[in-house]
C-alpha cells in the first residue's frame, strides 16, 4: 500500500514537472510589471497588476510580425516539398519490389537524427558557395529536407495497414495506376499524409539553428526573433508570444490526435 | 510443352517483378535525389572542409614550392624572402592577407601581427635585398619558425584541425604527441558531453518508467487525458520550454522568489539554478523526456497485466513479479527510448546555449564557436566531423537494436 502511494506521488511529481513549466508562463504573460516573477499583486488576483501591454507590444513591433510572414512563407513551402516527395517515396518503400529498403529508410530519416548543428554548418557551407545562403529558398530546402524523416515515418506507417487488395479492385475495374491511386488510394492514406505534413510543418516552424547558421535579417523567423529576445534583451513580450506558441501546440496535437482517429496510423506512442 | 508453360509464366512472372522494382524504385528516386543534394552533399562539404584549405597555398604558390624544398633549420636563402615578399604584397593587394595571417597564428601564435605589420611596412621597403629588410623590420623573419609556421599553413591537404579537434599536436621533428593536461580542450569536453548525455538518458528513465508504466495501464479515458500532460511539451516549441525554465529558475525567478516567500533562502542568498550545469541538465530532460515515454508507453501497453497477475498467483512478491516478469518484456521500449535520448542529447545545442552559462555548455556549443566567434571554420567541421561519425554509430546500433523501419514518432 505504501508503495503505491510512493509510486503515485513520484509519478504525481513527475506530470508536475513536464506540464508546470509551460503552465507558468500563461500568467506571466499578463503581467503589469516588465518582470520575470509573479507581483505580489498578481498572487492578490489585483485586476491591476494584469494588462495586456506585451500582447500590444507583439503588435506594435514590426518584427514579430515580419517573424510571422517568414516562419509562414518558409514553413508552407518546405511542408509542401517535403510532403509531396515524402508521400511518393512512401508509396514506392511500402512496395515489397523496392531494393535496399532498409538503407534507403535509413537514408531518408539520417536528417532527423543527425543533430542540427551538424546539418546546419554543412548546410553553412554548401548552400553559400551556391548563392543560397541568407535566401528564402536556402532555408525552405533546408527545412523540408529535414521534415522529410516525419513525413517518410508517418505515411509509410500509414500505408502498412492499407489494404494493396482495394488497388488491385480498382484496376480489375478499369482503373489506371495513376487514376486508383487519386481516387482510392490517397483518400484513404490522406490523415496520415496530413499528419505527416504538420510534423514537417511543426519541425520547421520550430525550427532555429540552421535559420541561425545561414538566415540573414531578412530571413529572421519566430524562433530565430525569440532566440534574439532571450539571448539580448528578455522581454516579457517574448511570454506573450510564447503563449501563442502554446496555444499553437494544441491546436496541433488535437488535430493530429484527430487524424490519427481518421484512420492516420500516425504518431504520439503508436503502436 | 508443359516445360514451356512453366518457362512463359516464369519469365511472365519476373517481367512483372521488374517493372514492379522499376516502379518502386521510380516514386523513390526524387526523394533520395533531394536528400542527397540537399543534406549528404552539405555533409560531405562540411568534411573536404575539414581536412581541405587552400587559401594559403593558392596566394603563396611560389614561397611554399621553395619552402617543401628547405631543410626547416638552416637560414634561408635571398629567393625565398624576395619570393615570400612578392607574393605577400599581392595577397595584401588581392585582400586575402588578413586571412593568410590568421591562418599562420593559429600555428604559431602571436604571428598574426608580424605578418600583417610586415607587409604594411614593405610596401614602402626598397633595397638590394629583401632579407636584410625583412629581418630589419622583424627579427622574426630570420628566425625558421615563421617559416615553418607559413610552410604548415600552405598545405592544402591536412589532418591539422583533426590534430586540433582530438587535442593532439605535431612537434617540431613531424611526430605526433598528446596535448599537455592543461592545453586539453575538446576531449575533456567531448567526454562531459557523452557524461551528461548519458545521466540526462538515466535521469529520462527514471522518471518516465513509472509514468509510462501508469499511462499504459490506466482505464482508456484516464490514460488519453494522461498521455496529453506528455504530449503538450512534446509538441511545445523548444524555445517556449527554455524560455519557461528560464523563468523558473533565474535568480529572480518564479522558484527563488517563492523559497524567498516562504523563508527557506534568505534574500542575498538566492540559488544559482540556471546558467551553469544544473541549468542544462534540468531543461534538457524536461525537453527529452517524453522521447523516452512515448516509446515505453507503446511498448508497455502490449503487455497483458495477466502475465504479472500470474507470477504473483504463483507466489512472487511484488518486486519479484516486476523484476522477473514484467521489467525483460519492457527491455525494447527501454532501449528505444533511452538511445534516441542520448543520441539526441549529445547533438544538443540550443538549450545549452541558452541555458547552460559558461559551465554547461556540449560540444555542439564548441561547434557553434568556431563558427559564429573564432571563425575557425576548418577546425568547427572537424569537430563536426568527428560527432557526426559517433551518431552514425549511435544510428546503426539503433538500427540493430530497435530497427529504423519500427521507428515511430514521439
Amino acid at each position: 500500500m505504501l508503495a503505491r502511494w510512493v509510486y503515485l506521488a513520484f509519478c504525481t511529481a513527475a506530470f508536475v514537472f513536464l506540464v508546470a513549466p509551460i503552465l507558468v508562463i500563461v500568467p506571466l504573460s499578463f503581467n503589469a510589471e516588465p518582470y520575470f516573477t509573479f507581483t505580489e499583486g498578481m498572487l492578490r488576483f489585483d485586476p491591476e497588476a494584469y494588462s495586456l501591454r506585451w500582447y500590444r507590444s507583439i503588435f506594435e513591433d514590426g518584427v514579430w510580425t515580419r517573424a510571422l510572414v517568414n516562419s509562414l512563407v518558409i514553413g508552407v513551402s518546405a511542408t509542401l516539398l517535403a510532403t509531396s516527395l515524402g508521400t511518393l517515396a512512401a508509396l514506392g518503400l511500402a512496395n515489397s519490389a523496392m531494393p535496399a529498403r532498409r538503407t534507403v529508410m535509413g537514408l531518408l530519416i539520417s536528417p532527423m537524427i543527425t543533430p542540427v548543428i551538424i546539418a546546419a554548418v554543412g548546410m553553412f557551407f554548401f548552400y553559400s558557395s551556391l548563392g543560397l545562403a541568407q535566401t528564402h529558398l536556402g532555408i525552405i530546402l533546408a527545412h523540408a529536407v529535414l521534415g522529410v524523416p516525419f513525413v517518410v515515418i508517418t505515411v509509410t506507417a500509414t500505408l502498412s495497414g492499407f489494404d494493396q487488395n482495394l488497388m488491385r479492385a480498382a484496376a480489375s475495374l478499369g482503373a489506371g495506376p495513376l487514376r486508383s491511386f487519386w481516387r482510392v488510394q490517397l483518400p484513404l492514406i490522406a490523415p496520415g499524409v496530413a499528419s505527416g505534413g504538420l510534423f514537417a510543418f511543426a519541425a520547421s516552424f520550430d525550427e532555429v539553428v540552421v535559420v541561425l547558421f545561414m538566415g540573414g535579417l531578412e530571413q529572421r523567423t519566430i524562433p530565430r526573433q525569440m532566440w534574439a529576445g532571450i539571448r539580448e534583451q528578455i522581454s516579457p513580450t517574448i511570454l506573450a508570444v510564447a503563449t501563442f506558441l502554446i496555444v499553437f501546440a494544441v491546436l496541433v496535437l488535437f488535430t493530429v490526435e484527430w487524424l490519427r482517429r481518421r484512420g492516420g496510423q500516425a504518431p504520439s506512442g503508436g503502436d | 510443352m508443359v516445360d514451356q508453360v512453366i518457362a512463359e509464366t516464369g519469365l511472365e512472372a519476373s517481367k512483372q517483378q521488374a517493372r514492379q522494382r522499376r516502379r518502386a524504385v521510380g516514386l523513390a528516386l526524387p526523394l533520395i535525389a533531394f536528400v542527397l543534394a540537399s543534406f549528404v552533399a552539405p555533409l560531405g562539404t562540411l568534411l573536404v572542409r575539414s581536412a581541405y584549405d587552400p587559401l594559403v597555398a593558392d596566394a603563396l604558390p611560389e614561397t611554399l614550392t621553395l619552402l617543401r624544398a628547405w631543410d626547416g633549420t638552416s637560414a634561408l636563402e635571398e629567393p625565398v624572402y624576395a619570393t615570400a615578399a612578392r607574393e605577400l604584397l599581392q595577397a595584401r593587394e588581392e585582400r586575402t592577407l588578413g586571412q593568410i595571417a590568421t591562418r599562420v597564428n593559429r600555428i604559431k601564435s602571436g604571428l598574426r601581427s608580424v605578418v600583417t605589420r610586415s607587409v604594411r611596412k614593405l610596401r614602402n621597403a626598397s633595397g638590394d635585398s629583401w632579407r636584410e629588410t625583412m629581418i630589419g623590420i622583424d627579427d622574426a623573419w630570420g628566425e625558421p619558425e615563421v617559416w615553418l609556421a607559413i610552410r604548415s599553413a600552405g598545405e592544402r591537404f591536412t589532418l591539422r584541425h583533426y590534430i586540433n579537434a582530438l587535442d593532439l599536436m605535431r612537434q617540431p621533428d613531424g611526430s605526433i604527441a598528446r596535448q599537455p593536461e592543461e592545453r586539453r580542450i575538446y576531449l575533456p569536453l567531448l567526454w562531459r558531453t557523452l557524461a551528461i548525455s548519458l545521466g540526462i538518458s538515466a535521469l529520462c528513465l527514471v522518471i518516465g518508467y513509472p509514468i509510462a508504466h501508469l499511462i499504459a495501464h490506466a482505464p482508456p479515458r484516464r490514460a488519453n487525458l494522461l498521455l496529453l500532460l506528455v504530449l503538450v511539451p512534446f509538441w511545445t516549441s523548444l524555445l517556449v520550454r527554455t524560455t519557461a525554465w528560464i523563468v523558473l529558475l533565474q535568480t529572480q525567478g518564479v522558484i527563488n522568489s517563492l523559497l524567498v516567500a516562504i523563508g527557506l533562502v534568505a534574500d542575498d542568498g538566492r540559488i544559482a539554478m540556471i546558467y551553469n550545469m544544473t541549468g542544462t541538465f534540468v531543461a534538457m530532460t524536461h525537453v527529452l523526456l517524453p522521447f523516452m515515454v512515448l516509446p515505453l508507453y507503446s511498448v508497455m501497453r502490449s503487455i497483458p497485466p495477466s502475465h504479472v497477475r500470474a507470477a504473483a498467483s504463483l507466489g512472487a512478491t511484488p518486486f519479484q513479479a516486476f523484476w522477473r516478469v514484467y521489467w525483460p518484456q519492457t527491455l525494447p521500449g527501454v532501449g528505444a527510448g533511452s538511445l534516441m535520448v542520448f543520441i539526441l542529447a549529445i547533438g544538443y545545442y540550443i538549450t545549452p546555449a541558452l541555458v547552460g552559462g559558461s559551465k554547461g555548455q556540449l560540444i555542439s556549443n564548441m561547434i557553434a564557436y568556431h563558427m559564429q566567434t573564432s571563425l575557425n571554420w576548418g577546425l568547427a567541421a572537424a569537430l563536426a566531423a568527428i560527432l557526426l561519425v559517433g551518431i552514425i554509430a549511435l544510428y546503426v546500433l539503433y538500427d540493430r537494436v530497435v530497427g529504423i523501419d519500427r521507428m515511430r514518432l514521439g
